[in-house]
Formats: structure tokens, sequence, C-alpha cells
């Protein structure tokens, strides 16, 4: 408890080009542009591949090598070879790891929307393309959203790693401290961190409310 | 980078198994144990805790959410606490990543005794199975699949993990990517990648050879239809 009290009472923590605010807003903007970028990619491309139904296996081998995949390492080798200087080195690493979760999920979404469902959209004179807009989308809107949040996540604890190859960030509170052996900013890094993810967290379970049509909830 | 080539040959050579702490052979044994020790432990607390849950679905809500929590928590975040309290020692991978285990199991069990279907059940009562045989005979080998799907996700996910904990000092393989960072190296890190997903990938092929030998009806079933 000391060490937070140490941490969130000092004052020069507050202000700064290095203090909390700065670095939460740091933090949410590489992570709110990989996000963004991440599902811009993989939210049409696993509708696509769901609906056509073709390579739908290169969607599951991907979902497993990513899993895989160290981030840290991935993050490093990165920016090693590319090279420091702007966010775009840090930015690739992050994207590669956040598109999976959304890919699968929403891939899966809309395949497991049931078979009479998507007939009966076609039966009622419905074109491909309205099919997967105004029936297969909506049905699969739950999977959709716990990839997005899976990957917000993600891409959150990864931002935070990060600060290890010179981010900014809510990460360098902990990666800094660590350094410097000082375990009140460990700690209060750490904190900050995870309120942020639950924020994250708690974000999308309102989302799910507000999105998810109450036919389609009462469903599941 | 110039000239500088990806990967070293000789380098690999030389440090495999150099008698040194930073030796190759050295960090993949102590990955090997950070990383399947969660998922073992995991495991064990799991299973009673799924079974108590699917018997109590009042302790579930609880439960679900918690874990839900634990598994949004990013694991450098866990790291760091936890190595206030247990230092720089193994356990503070260890018990964490436990934690993230738990995270995925708890529901894996749960799901998987839901999955029996209720025709099955009623037959083991009438044939007189009592319920801790039923338990153990007929409702745990028929969540076998559910089960080890989630195993599978904590498995791979668990691996790849610890080396994070090379951010605190304990990271296995993940010492290479530090050691390949702060030396502008990228031979130690692709060794540390390549390592890592080779290990995940044998890790999820015994697991999926474990659900064959497991559930040898799925099989039949298949080559019946």
């Amino acid at each position: 408890m000391n060490w937070l009290i140490d941490f969130f009472g000092t004052a020069a923590n507050w202000s700064g080009s290095d203090g909390i605010p700065v670095r939460i807003l740091e933090h949410l903007e590489f992570s709110a542009a990989a996000f963004l970028i991440a599902a811009l990619i993989a939210v049409p491309l696993g509708l696509l591949i769901g609906h056509t139904g073709r390579g739908g296996f290169i969607v599951v081998v991907t979902a497993n090598a990513a899993r895989a995949l160290p981030t840290l390492g991935l993050l490093v080798l990165v920016v090693l070879l590319i090279g420091v200087g702007t966010v775009l080195p840090v930015l690739i690493p992050l994207v590669v790891l956040a598109v999976p979760p959304i890919l699968v999920n929403t891939y899966e979404g809309v395949r497991g929307v049931d078979a009479d469902l998507r007939d009966a959209a076609y039966g009622m004179g419905l074109r491909g393309r309205q099919v997967l807009f105004r029936v297969l989308t909506p049905s699969a809107l739950p999977l959709i959203l716990l990839g997005l949040r899976l990957s917000a996540i993600q891409v959150v604890s990864t931002a935070s790693v990060a600060a290890f190859v010179g981010l900014g960030g809510l990460g360098r509170f902990i990666i800094d401290g660590l350094a410097t052996k000082t375990y009140s900013d460990v700690i209060g890094g750490a904190v900050l961190i995870a309120l942020l993810a639950l924020a994250v967290q708690l974000g999308f379970t309102v989302l799910d409310r507000v999105v998810v049509s109450p036919g389609v909830r009462q469903v599941r | 980078m110039n000239d500088e080539p990806l990967v070293r040959w000789d380098w690999i050579a030389r440090n495999w198994d150099n008698g040194g702490p930073s030796a190759i052979r050295t960090l993949l044994e102590s990955h090997v144990v950070m990383a399947l020790l969660p998922v073992v432990f995991g495991l064990l607390i799991a299973l009673p805790l799924g079974v108590a849950c699917a018997r109590w679905r009042r302790l579930y809500q609880p439960t679900a959410g918690l874990m839900n929590v634990v598994y949004s928590l990013p694991s450098l975040v866990l790291f760091s606490i936890f190595l206030s309290f247990t230092g720089l020692t193994q356990s503070t991978v260890i018990i964490p990543l436990t934690l993230f285990t738990l995270a995925i199991l708890i529901p894996a069990v749960v799901d998987g005794l839901g999955s029996v279907p209720e025709h099955v059940r009623q037959s083991a009562v009438a044939m007189g199975f009592r319920p801790l045989r039923r338990l153990l005979q007929v409702e745990l080998p028929v969540a076998v699949p559910v089960v080890l799907g989630g195993l599978r996700v904590a498995t791979v996910s668990s691996i790849s993990l610890v080396s994070v904990g090379a951010l605190i000092g304990q990271g296995g393989l993940g010492n290479l990517f530090i050691d390949g960072w702060q030396r502008q190296f990228p031979t130690p890190i692709v060794v540390g990648i390549v390592l890592i997903v080779l290990f995940a990938i044998l890790s999820d092929g015994l697991l999926v050879l474990a659900q064959r030998l497991l559930t040898p009806w799925s099989r039949a079933r298949r080559s019946a239809a």
C-alpha cells in the first residue's frame, strides 16, 4: 500500500511530459491507432471469408500461429530491423497481434449463424450482400464484439510491453521503475495499466448491451 | 541493420550449450518448466473448481466474473505485482500464468460438463452409477474434448507468455529477446521466437494426440458415419 501512496501521492508524477496524464494519453493513442487499423483489416476480411466460405482454413491456422508468437520477441525483432525513430515499427507488431482475434471471431460468428436463418433470408429474396449486412452481421455481432474486445485488451497489454523498446505510455513506469529499482513506480504503473484494461473490458460490455439486437441476445 | 545477417549460425552453435546461465539449452529448460508447471497446476485446480461450479450453478457467475477480470490483466502487470511478493524467482512467472490458465480452464470444465447430453446422464443413473462414479466414469470422459480444447489454448498462451517474464528477469527463452535488443543483434531474437513457436506447436500436437487417445469413440463414430 505504501508503494501506491508513494506513487500516486507524489505531485511530480502528475505533471510534465512523463507525468501520469501524458502517459495515459500516449498509451491510448498507440493502442487506439493499432486497434483501429487491425479492426479495419480484420472485420471486413472476416465477414468476407465467413460469407463466401472460402479460406476458412487460413483463418484457423493464423489464429493458432498468432497465439504461439511471443509478443515481446516480435516487437523487439521488428523494431530492431526497421529501426526506431517513427512510431511505425511499433505499430506493425501491435497490428499483427491485434488482427487474429478479430478475424477468427468475426469468421466464426458469420459461420455460426443458423443455416435456416440464412436460407430464410435468401428465400425472402435478399441478395448476397443484403443477407450479409442485414442478417449475418447483426446475428454475428456478439462474437464480433468478443473478438474486438479480446484484441483491444491484447493491444493495451502489448503496448505496455512496448515501453521496453522505447515507446512512451504506461509501460514506461514499469520498465523504468524496474531499471532504477523504484518499486513504487512499478506497482503504480501496473495498477494504472490494469485499470485501463478493466476500463476497456467494461466499455465493451456496455457496447455489447447497446448495439446487439435484443432478439439476438435472447437466442443466446 | 546494414549488413548484419538475420541469423548467425555459428553464434547458435557456440551458445547452444556453453555451460553458462545464458546457454540456449539452459534457457529452453527453464522455459519449459515455467510454461508447463502453470498448466499442470491450473488443470489440477480447475477440475475440482469447475466440477463445483457446474454442480452449484450459483458459484459460477462470481467465479466467471473474477476469471474474466484476471484474464483481461496484462501479463506484465501481474508479473510486476507478484515481483514485490515473490521476488526474482520462477514463482513470479508461474503463479500469474497459473491464474491465466485457471481463467481459461474453469469455463472450459463447466462448458464441458454442460455438453454432456441429458440422456447420457440419465442412462448412467438408470444403470446404477452413484454421483461420484458417474462423474469420473461418464461425465468427465464425455467432457474431455471441450476441456482439452481449453487446455490447448492455455498451454500455447502460457508458452508464449513466459517470454514477457524476461522483463522482470525470469523469462526463459525471452531472455534472448532482451539480449538481442541490448546488443542490437538479431540472431538471439530469431532463435527465441523460433524455439518458442516450435515448442508451442509440439505441445499442441501432443495434446491433439492425447485427445484422440482419450476419446476413441469420437473416431469410431466418424468412421461409422
